[in-house]
């Protein structure tokens, strides 16, 4: 009968291409924030907390470090430095989310005054166009990372279980490539949110 | 996709492939099931979107209002046309062609399925979902202040809940089917005009797909079936209710286009049914675009052996072409859409000015889905009758690379010219300028398809049937169509036509005289290959000449109106309007009859009709190299592909023209 069993470097094949389409419709979609970002800001942001932002962009990409060093040691077997690397992604991730949730959208979540000593978000999504944006912009990017972090769970289950191998680890590289994509949008995120025009007086 | 991908039919406990009635109403990975899924899905929504036409027309019969106008607002005529756009485009042009996308193009590659067959279910599921969100909205409205109903509501939305919870788990499908249409019915009464309901048709969402997930993964196949008929329940009891305690019916009401502030206004219209609108559109963009992933990956790696870019039916490359475009329009629109639904639900502003937002940059942002999206929506209408032309006149397609080459230059044109719907809008006049430079070039690939059609038909051993009819519609309307979109394109002539019956004139030439053209045309043509039966020619050239006539009566009229300055979108016109008007709703009322002989046909051929051939009409290409209707892998083994699909009068005999028994496998042709 036909092409019935599809070979596995076939099926990895067609994985990524639909994964690497995936993305590129997500380019789109993020592209319309950006859109909004600049068409409703123009050269003005809102004042947002740069130390938290910054530290926050510098965890995230760490993150992606160790999510590379996990690729690489799931493809070589080394299950140990899998565990590793991959627990530190999570974590760096997790702590990017809260960071995000804390001082950006504190006020949302009733937050007051300093958390670690770092002023709490004081602005909200009915602010204007500053707040509308800054909500829509970091809240569909922190879903994408929680949806990251989901499945950055799922792949070191799989992994410890054993259902990642050497030969076939798609699984893994799907997962290092959606957080590397998830990262980099956020790369160009933070300027267009922390760095790119002069602040003003949001109320 | 596993390795261990085709198991017989059944994927593990997923149905795969349809071999008797029951299989086509559940989640089903076979290709084929999934084209007669949207195929029937589809047909239904046209009829719904032409019974709308229907009383559009009847309310223009007379300059004042005859439907009734409750609020004095107008509001049900805008209701009217609103959803009769989005149901036609939304629920029937772009699913239609997803259904033929779906049937033939696997088969066309030579391939036995799509590259992703359970995200191609998937798609045809959202896409269903989608549009029982978008006609749920016509049965919401104000709730009627009744503390008895309200209590009854609360009940019936606790022990739904627990029971579809329960019935999920133990996997007791009755239950869980009991479950969500308890739960949906409550939250229906509970609908009020707030945040609220936005919030809970969200859960709604999210709880059904979580339903397929889990229904997928642990439960037996019969539980998609649940899901079906839940949704359909949801339809049915939304309606009853609807009636029996709501007040006015609130579809949406913005037009198709959803402009804000319009759109926005938490007051103006109906407020949930614009939120449902728009919550609709989004899922249904999440249908095209999985399903555009899907075509592109098939295209670039099911192809058999010899079957190089270069020997792909046309009909390949244009829904190649329209994947490109969904991939990068689509996503666009839904997040334009997010925004201005969180605008409506959370008081966000993005779009309106009033509030310090921007309604300009909705319309561009509309408009770069949107221009594209007309592009969506005729594209694979041209793959298709540029399968017909060729085959039935048995002549090598005249310029393959010029008609493939010239899809890919629209879309890339498509992205670029999106500002001509906006020229009054108001833009500084270099761009006005490059708008319109840049949509007259767009004339040119289009051009180009036109002439080269015609020259293949020239000289050519023409067969004039049903398909060959339609297709020559097609192209008839399509000029008039296009001519008149070049009109359109110059800046001084849009001043003066903008948003009146001038432009209602030019996109159905271009939407129904094209692809709804096309699309019937195709619905002959391949009618044979799905279905193993032969559709009935008289009545299919009834359904032509009605359809010819009643078209041109309803629309040619509309470019009068529409320079002589009637706007659309109104339901009352001034009195001199009205001859032309009542010969147009004439002309509706034929296009709409015009629709039952071909749905006789349809239903009447698929089992009364005369057994048909594999190759009735002695194509080339590889769908018909198999037999009607194909064996569920498509092909008893892989097929090679030694010529082009339209290479006649090279000496290729066109392979099996003997009948055959349906579900026999048809030895591969003998190459030359
Ligand atoms: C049965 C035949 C049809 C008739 C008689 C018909 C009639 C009309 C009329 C009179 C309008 C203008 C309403 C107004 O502006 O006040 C309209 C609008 C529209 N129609 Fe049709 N139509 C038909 C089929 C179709 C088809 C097949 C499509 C798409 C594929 C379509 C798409 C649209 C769209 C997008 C609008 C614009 C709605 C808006 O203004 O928001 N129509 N139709
Ligand atoms: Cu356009």
């Amino acid at each position: 009968m036909s092409s019935h069993a599809i070979p596995l470097k076939e099926a990895t094949i067609r994985n990524r291409q639909g994964l690497w389409l995936f993305f590129l419709t997500e380019v789109f979609l993020f592209g319309s924030f950006f859109v909004l970002r600049f068409s409703l800001w123009g050269d003005t942001r809102p004042e947002l907390e740069q130390t938290a932002g910054l530290i926050a962009t510098f965890v995230l990409l760490v993150s992606s470090l160790a999510m590379n060093r996990a690729e690489v040691a799931i493809a070589h077997g080394d299950k140990t430095k899998f565990r590793n690397n991959i627990l530190v992604t999570f974590v760096l991730g997790a702590i990017f989310l809260g960071m995000i949730l804390v001082y950006e959208w504190g006020a949302l979540l009733g937050l007051h005054g300093e958390v670690l000593g770092i002023p709490v978000g004081h602005i909200l999504p009915g602010d204007g166009v500053y707040g509308s944006v800054l909500y829509l912009m970091t809240g569909a990017h922190a879903l994408h990372v929680l949806g990251g972090l989901v499945f950055i769970a799922i792949t070191l289950f799989k992994g410890m279980r054993g259902d990642l191998t050497v030969k076939d680890h798609f699984f893994a590289e799907a997962c290092a490539l959606y957080w590397h994509f998830v990262d980099l949008v956020w790369v160009f995120f933070y300027p267009a949110l922390y760095l790119i025009g002069h602040v003003v007086d949001i109320h | 996709m596993s390795a261990h991908a085709h198991d017989g039919p059944r994927k593990g406990m997923i149905l795969h492939g349809g071999t008797k009635l029951s299989d086509y109403f559940i989640f089903n990975t076979d290709h084929k099931v999934i084209g007669i899924q949207y195929f029937i899905t589809s047909v239904f929504f046209f009829m719904i979107g032409g019974a709308l036409a229907m009383l559009i027309r009847a309310e223009l019969l007379t300059p004042n209002s005859d439907l009734g106008n409750y609020l004095g607002d107008g509001y049900e005529y805008n209701s009217l046309f609103t959803m009769h756009g989005s149901v036609m485009i939304f629920l029937w042009v772009i699913p239609i062609l997803a259904a033929f996308a779906n049937y033939l193009l696997p088969i066309q590659v030579g391939a036995d399925d799509m590259a992703f067959p359970k995200l191609n279910a998937t798609s045809y599921w959202t896409y269903f979902l989608g549009s029982v969100v978008m006609m749920a909205a016509f049965f919401v409205g104000r709730p009627a202040e009744q503390p008895l109903l309200w209590n009854i509501a609360v009940a019936l939305v606790a022990i739904g809940t627990i029971m579809m919870l329960f019935g999920t788990f133990r996997v007791v499908g009755w239950m869980q089917m009991v479950g969500i249409s308890l739960l949906s019915m409550g939250v229906f009464i509970l609908w009020g005009p707030t945040a609220a309901a936005g919030n809970i048709t969200i859960l709604l969402t999210v709880l059904t797909v979580l339903m397929f997930v889990i229904g997928g993964r642990f439960g037996t196949e019969r539980t998609s079936a649940y899901v079906l008929g839940c949704s359909l329940l949801i339809l049915a009891l939304c309606n009853l209710l609807g009636g029996a305690s709501l007040g006015i019916p609130g579809a949406a009401a913005g037009g198709w286009t959803a402009y804000p502030p319009l759109s926005a206004s938490q007051t103006a219209n109906a407020p949930d049914g614009q939120t449902l609108w728009i919550i609709a559109v989004y899922i249904l963009g999440m249908a095209s675009q999985l399903g555009a992933i899907n075509m592109i990956v098939t295209v670039a790696r099911m192809r058999a052996p010899g079957l190089t870019m270069g020997r792909l039916p046309l009909f390949v490359w244009t829904v190649l072409a329209q994947s490109i475009l969904v991939i990068g329009g689509t996503p666009v629109l839904g997040g334009t859409g997010l925004a201005l639904l969180f605008e409506r639900l959370y008081g966000m502003t993005f779009f309106t000015p009033a509030d310090g937002g921007s309604a300009l940059t909705y319309q561009h942002l509309f408009w770069f889905y949107s221009h594209p999206a007309v592009y969506i929506m005729v594209l694979p209408a041209m793959g298709l009758i540029s399968e017909i032309f060729p085959i039935l006149s048995k002549k090598p397609v005249f310029g393959y690379k010029a008609i493939a080459g010239s899809s890919m230059g629209i879309t890339f044109f498509g992205f670029l010219v999106w500002g001509h719907h906006m020229f009054t809008s108001g833009m500084s006049p270099w761009l006005l300028m490059s708008f319109m430079l840049g949509s007259m070039a767009i004339g040119v690939p289009t051009g180009i398809k036109i002439f080269n059609w015609i020259a293949t038909l020239w000289g050519g051993k023409i067969t004039i049937n049903s398909p060959m009819l339609f297709a020559l519609g097609f192209l008839a309307m399509f000029v008039i169509g296009g001519v008149s979109g070049i009109m359109l394109a110059a800046v001084p002539f849009d001043l003066h036509v903008h948003d009146t019956y001038f432009v209602v004139a030019h996109f159905h030439y271009v939407l129904f005289g094209g692809t709804v053209f096309g699309v019937y045309g195709a619905t002959y043509f391949w009618f044979p290959k799905v279905t193993g039966r032969m559709y009935n020619e008289p009545l299919g050239i009834i359904h032509w000449v009605l359809n010819f006539v009643g078209f041109n009566l309803a629309f040619l009229p509309m470019h009068w109106l529409g320079m002589m300055g009637m706007a659309r979108r109104i339901g009352v016109y001034p009195e001199e309007f009205q001859y032309v008007n009542q010969l147009s709703s004439f002309g509706a009322f034929l296009l709409g009859i015009a629709a039952v002989p071909w749905l006789i046909n349809l239903v009447w051929s698929a089992y009364r009709g005369k057994e048909a051939v594999g190759n009735p009409w002695g194509g080339l290409s590889l769908e018909w190299q198999t037999s009607s209707p194909p064996p569920i892998e498509n092909f008893p083994e892989v097929p090679t592909v030694t010529h082009g699909p339209y290479d006649y009068g090279k000496g290729i005999k066109p392979p099996i023209v003997e009948e055959l028994p349906a579900f026999q496998p048809i030895p591969a042709p003998a190459a030359d």
